[in-house]
């Protein structure tokens, strides 16, 4: 096991290190300037804007600039916002817990749904719960976020006047109000998040569900006449929850992929609004620390999704 | 066009030299009434804003004190201000603003020596009044202007406010490794300090418009205090960049980049009983539409700010009756270029060089016909509604710099005449040609729904007129950077025809008109990162503007730039609109906002109505 551990994390390296020079490349191919607005202002001087561009190594050669990145990034400096002139590890981690609240509490949603219904629905497929559940698991996730998103507003804000839409990280209230106001405004981007995610989940459990309910013995457990709540417990649920776990740990960077949108939609101050306003501010060391962030979140679920599958799955060993 | 204005301005002149200064000083001792000379200048072609500015001139100024609408009786007890922003401000140390987001949340905080009103006035803050020809703040030579500041005003640390600062604004902002944005306007100038409450800008030369440093959105000042040690390579460690202590109507509380800025009352406000709010939260992010809706639909924010969205859907939010929308107006413009140069023939590597010549918009008979071809009026109306004014001048205001003497029509048909006449003769196609060059324009622009639309209505026309049209939408992050090696940035214009808006920042065209002198051109060399991208090179433009930036008499200078807009619209720039700052507010909230600074620049003035 260790030494498997060890091999997977020499692996990574190299892959992070080839995703980071194609994200690099990528960045600084992409047209736009970080001064850009500058340019539109009549009453700044092109002098200033290339002083700025000369400042910021913005006109030194690609490799350069990589290099540059890269020797910073190993030792610990993740680069320096142009937009806001400050370390870009001080802009994330300002954003990180916003982000971790809001796409953690929707996965805990999704599986308080996803895991009940997708179980109950195996058990009698076909039968009417099963047909409900799996259409509205198959309008769950061909709806985007961020049309769920809009339509939550639409309803929920503007027509009925119920929740706030948008988001305030930190709430001028105390106490038992100060929880209030956080749920308040956080129930819709996170049952936007939730439910997406809780719509392909549902699918994935009842199909593993599914697969295991037929096996023997599940069967010679019936016979030995356990009740109906254990077998179903003890028996199926715990054996088809293996393939569900490493889904979802695969699942996570995409989910903070998709709370971008999200974000964007509820001004939930999160990483991925910072990404989106990185982006459209052309402040590449934001944008390059961002997507590696979640580049490294990909690489170590991977990783993680395996370790988990060889834990829960004893016929699985490491070589 | 211009020959019109020649000989009123003339006939002025011929009299200003002594009967003007009788006149003048009539005003003064109450002889004649102000509104007489006013009539008495109209009849001489002169517009009432340029003669209420003679008499500014002679420091018989009459300005409206925007202070005197404020109806609270004591500071406070307004509970929270909050203001919604769709772009976040990123930064707030004024002196590294990069887009008026950032001047806008550091304008809550810092304030400067003088702001802009609504006219485009000057109203003192930090500064005991507005220096003059007539109080001696004004250098009759044009070579200084000398700033008394507000006694007792202290730094929200409770330290005073004093000339030290002052000049150490400009030494901070004037040292190129400190990488300021607002270098432009400090690193020309010298300032002394004379005692503690007053300071002496010096200029290299004559300079008429000496309300650039230390005013509006790039006069805002910090501490020295707390900046002293960050001058320079070090500038971007103080910590005084994420914390700012002002002398502003409030106290910074909380700020987190690209999301919030909170700040709380100045209970040590330097203008008596304001502020009125408690506290002031200013969010962003998102987008403008449900900004607005934030505002004027489910009244979540007081005030949402800078409302690019179409009038069609800001009229239905308003009509729920939560909110209302305000517009101001500066000297935004959207306009057309026409390229002076040829954009398809290279010449040492270069498109749309000056040695070469435009192959059909060279011709005057060309141009007066684009001119005609352009619905303003329907522009206007279908598609700008409230938000934008259709104008035949480049230079809007303040209005003592708007010509009178301009016009605009839409005529396919005389355009259609003028091309035919000028042996412009359709072929085949339908598309006229001469000599062998057929009237085929493209014509850019960046990506912006109401843009298109527009790039729409004039092709139609052109269409009519035998003109045919290939419309270019460029994504705004590419037609507005400063990338040398993209040939599709608005300052390459290697198009026949581009249409933006550009934007002046201060009450003053000096720098605004910059765009159409020949020495600022854009070109290679350059980097393209010239002024004038319309390539237009008129001599006489030229000699307008040498003239204005050396007049020192405010009426003249006012007189040549209004000439040098007359010239360049005659040429090969075709005025669109007039674009308003548009704003939404709160039903009870009172704004007081102008199109020549930040929307916050009066914030203290703010309060609700109860």
């Amino acid at each position: 096991m260790g030494a498997y551990l060890l091999r997977r994390l020499l692996i990574a390296i190299p892959s992070l290190l080839g995703i980071s020079l194609i994200l690099f490349t990528v960045l600084a191919l992409a047209p736009g300037d970080p001064f850009g607005e500058l340019a539109t202002n009549p009453n700044v001087p092109p002098e200033v804007r290339a002083a700025l561009r000369a400042k910021y190594g913005l006109d030194d050669p690609l490799l350069m600039r990589y290099l540059h990145w890269l020797t910073a990034m190993l030792q610990g400096d993740w680069g320096f916002s142009f937009a806001s002139r400050i370390d870009v590890d001080d802009l994330i981690l300002q954003r990180l817990p916003t982000t971790l609240f809001v796409v953690g509490s929707s996965q805990v949603l999704a599986l308080l749904v996803a895991v009940p219904v997708g179980i109950l629905a195996a058990l009698r497929p076909y039968s009417l719960l099963d047909q409900v559940a799996n259409t509205l698991a198959f309008v769950g996730f061909s709806l985007p976020t961020f049309f769920t998103g809009l339509l939550f507003i639409l309803v929920f804000s503007l027509k009925l006047d119920w929740l706030p839409f948008v988001y305030n990280a930190d709430v001028a209230a105390t106490g038992w109000r100060w929880y209030w106001e956080h749920l308040r405004q956080a129930i819709m981007p996170i049952a936007v998040l939730g439910l997406f995610q809780a719509a392909s989940y549902t699918r994935y459990v009842r199909a593993a569900v599914l697969d295991v309910a037929r096996l023997d013995y599940v069967t010679t457990a019936r016979a030995k006449g356990l009740g109906e709540g254990a077998v179903t417990l003890r028996h199926i649920a715990r054996n088809a929850m293996i393939p569900v776990v490493t889904l979802v740990a695969l699942q996570i960077p995409a989910v903070f992929g998709g709370a971008i949108v999200t974000e964007q939609i509820f001004r939930v101050p999160g990483i991925g609004s910072l990404l989106i306003n990185a982006m459209l501010a052309n402040d590449t060391p934001v944008v390059m620390a961002v997507t590696f962030v979640f580049a490294c979140l990909v690489v170590l679920f991977n990783l993680v999704a395996d370790l988990l599958y060889g834990w829960l799955d004893p016929r699985i060993s490491f070589r | 066009m211009h020959r019109r204005l020649a000989r009123p301005v003339g006939k002025a002149k011929a009299m200003r030299e002594r009967d003007l200064q009788h006149l003048i000083a009539g005003v003064r001792d109450g002889r004649v009434s102000r509104r007489a000379f006013v009539q008495r200048m109209l009849a001489l072609g002169l517009t009432a804003p340029m003669a209420g500015m003679m008499l500014a001139q002679e420091g018989i100024a009459q300005t409206a004190d925007l202070r005197a609408a404020y109806k609270p009786a004591k500071a406070g007890g307004g509970g929270p201000l909050k203001l919604l922003f769709w772009q976040a401000p990123t930064l707030i140390n004024p002196h590294f603003a990069v887009g008026t987001k950032d001047q806008e949340g550091s304008r809550i905080f810092y304030e400067p020596l003088a702001a802009w009103d609504g006219e485009g006035n000057l109203v003192p803050i930090l500064a005991a009044a507005i220096p003059s020809r007539e109080n001696g703040g004004v250098a009759a030579d044009g070579r200084s202007v000398t700033w008394r500041l507000k006694p007792g005003v202290k730094w929200h640390d409770g330290q005073p406010f004093g000339a030290d600062d002052v000049v150490f604004n400009w030494e901070y902002a004037a040292n190129p490794a400190t990488a300021a944005t607002t270098a432009g306007s400090y690193k020309d100038i010298k300032v002394e300090k004379i005692d503690d409450l007053t300071v002496r800008v010096v200029f290299r030369e004559p300079t008429p418009f000496w309300a650039d440093a230390y005013v509006s959105t790039v006069g805002m000042i910090i501490p020295r205090h707390l900046f002293k040690d960050y001058v320079g390579e070090k500038s971007r460690d103080a910590p005084a960049n994420l914390a700012p202590v002002g002398t502003g109507a409030y106290r910074f509380a909380e700020f987190r980049p690209g999301d919030i800025i909170r700040g709380v009352r100045n209970p040590d406000y330097h203008v008596p009983n304001r502020p009125y709010f408690d506290t002031i939260e200013m969010k962003g992010g998102g987008d403008a539409v449900s900004a607005a809706r934030a505002v004027l639909q489910t009244g979540e924010y007081d005030y949402a700010w800078n409302m690019q969205v179409e009038d069609e859907i800001l009229k239905r939010l308003e009509a729920e009756g939560k909110g209302r929308i305000e517009m101001y107006y500066g000297g935004n413009v959207e306009f057309i270029q026409l390229n002076a140069t040829d954009p398809w023939t290279e010449v040492d590597g270069e498109r749309a060089s000056i040695k070469t010549q435009h192959p059909a918009f060279s011709d005057p008979a060309v141009r007066k016909a684009m001119n005609l071809l352009v619905n303003r009026a329907a522009v206007q109306q279908f598609i700008y509604g409230r938000t934008g004014r259709a104008t035949a001048n480049i230079l809007n205001g303040p209005d003592r710099f708007r010509s009178p003497n301009t016009r605009f029509s839409f005529d396919a048909d005389a355009a259609a005449q003028i091309l035919e006449e000028a042996g412009w003769k359709k072929g085949g196609d339908g598309i006229r040609a001469k000599d062998g060059k057929r009237l085929k324009f493209v014509y850019q622009t960046s990506i912006n729904a109401p843009r298109q639309k527009t790039q729409a209505i004039i092709k139609q026309a052109a269409q009519k007129a035998g003109i045919e049209m290939e419309l270019k939408s460029i994504p705004g992050s590419v037609f507005f950077s400063s990338d040398v090696a993209n040939p599709d940035t608005y300052p390459h214009f290697y198009a026949d025809m581009q249409m933006y808006t550009w934007n002046m920042t201060q009450a003053d065209p000096g720098v605004f008109m910059l765009q159409y002198v020949s020495w600022e051109v854009a070109t290679k060399e350059n980097k393209w990162q010239g002024r004038n991208v319309s390539r237009i090179r008129n001599a006489e433009a030229d000699a307008c503007y040498r003239a204005a930036q050396g007049e020192l008499d405010l009426v003249k200078r006012a007189a040549q730039f209004i000439r040098m807009n007359d010239i360049v619209v005659a040429e090969n720039v075709l005025p669109l609109l007039h674009r308003a700052q548009v704003s939404a507010v709160a039903g009870k909230l009172r704004t007081v906002q102008g199109g020549w600074d930040n929307s916050l620049a009066f914030l203290a003035e703010w309060y609700r109505e109860t």
